[in-house]
């Protein structure tokens, strides 16, 4: 599943634009700690969190992360947003919770 | 033939945490190493990147790629690491309330460089600054 089907089947909002959408999704993490982040995402997942920030930003590039998926509407910082573009990461957002989101993941991913 | 880059980095502008990972990380993709050896060194590298902000006002990044493997030697010249032992436990952290809102602090960033590297050397002594030597080995 691309994360653009995802984005489709979820309703999810693109905050980044959707050139690279086409990146496979092939599972999930859920969590705010960016260390605990790097140390358990697999490379592939959508990551779910709350922390729209830059430092966001480079754990998922780092970490070669299928997207962000910010939650209960969590805010992206302006220069959070440019630094995705620049390098070319996935942000997206929703009004679910995460639960709800990691429910519906799991759901569509069959995992 | 060895690729050597260096960083120097600046501290003071967190702003900048994680540049030089991300340009080693381009590097090594450039040079075409396995994705799992890029990831593992981009990983343990944003982990030392970070903690140089946090904890030793910047410092510098040095990384060599030999045919064999990727060496990384991180210096800086912050309060040294009091008990190193501890340091390596996951969930100790010395980290603030301010470093904790921003989603560090969980303990977890020495921990992580052990975790995603073949090997690992710290020298530190308190009051004078810390060494970590790195290396992931291209299988």
């Amino acid at each position: 599943m691309t994360v653009n089907d995802l984005a489709d089947k979820l309703g999810l909002v693109f905050l980044t634009g959707q050139e690279d959408a086409q990146k496979q999704v092939s599972g999930c993490y859920c969590g705010d700690l960016l260390s605990f982040v790097m140390s358990r995402a697999k490379s592939g997942d959508a990551w779910l969190t709350v922390m729209g920030h830059l430092n966001s930003v480079g754990v998922a590039a780092l970490a070669d992360l299928a997207c962000i998926i910010l939650t209960e509407n969590a805010p992206l910082s302006p220069d959070a947003l440019e630094r995705a573009r620049q390098n070319k990461v996935i942000i997206l957002q929703t009004e679910k919770t995460t639960f709800e989101c990691a429910v519906a993941i799991a759901a569509f991913l069959k995992i | 033939m060895t690729v050597k880059l260096n960083f120097k980095i600046d501290g003071n502008d967190f702003t900048r945490a994680g540049e030089a990972s991300g340009e080693v990380k381009r590097v090594l993709k450039e040079l075409g190493l396995p994705s799992d050896v890029i990831r593992n060194v981009s990983i343990a590298l944003y982990e030392g990147e970070i903690n140089m902000y946090l904890h030793a006002n910047g410092g510098q990044i040095e990384v060599a790629v030999s045919p064999d493997a990727v060496g990384m030697v991180l210096t800086d010249s912050g309060p040294g690491i009091e008990n190193v032992a501890l340091a390596m436990k996951e969930g100790y952290s010395t980290a603030d309330d301010n470093i904790r809102s921003l989603g560090f602090g969980a303990g977890m960033g020495l921990p992580n460089i052990k975790k995603y590297t073949d090997h690992m050397m710290i020298e530190t002594e308190v009051g004078v600054g810390t060494t970590i030597r790195l290396k992931v080995y291209i299988k």
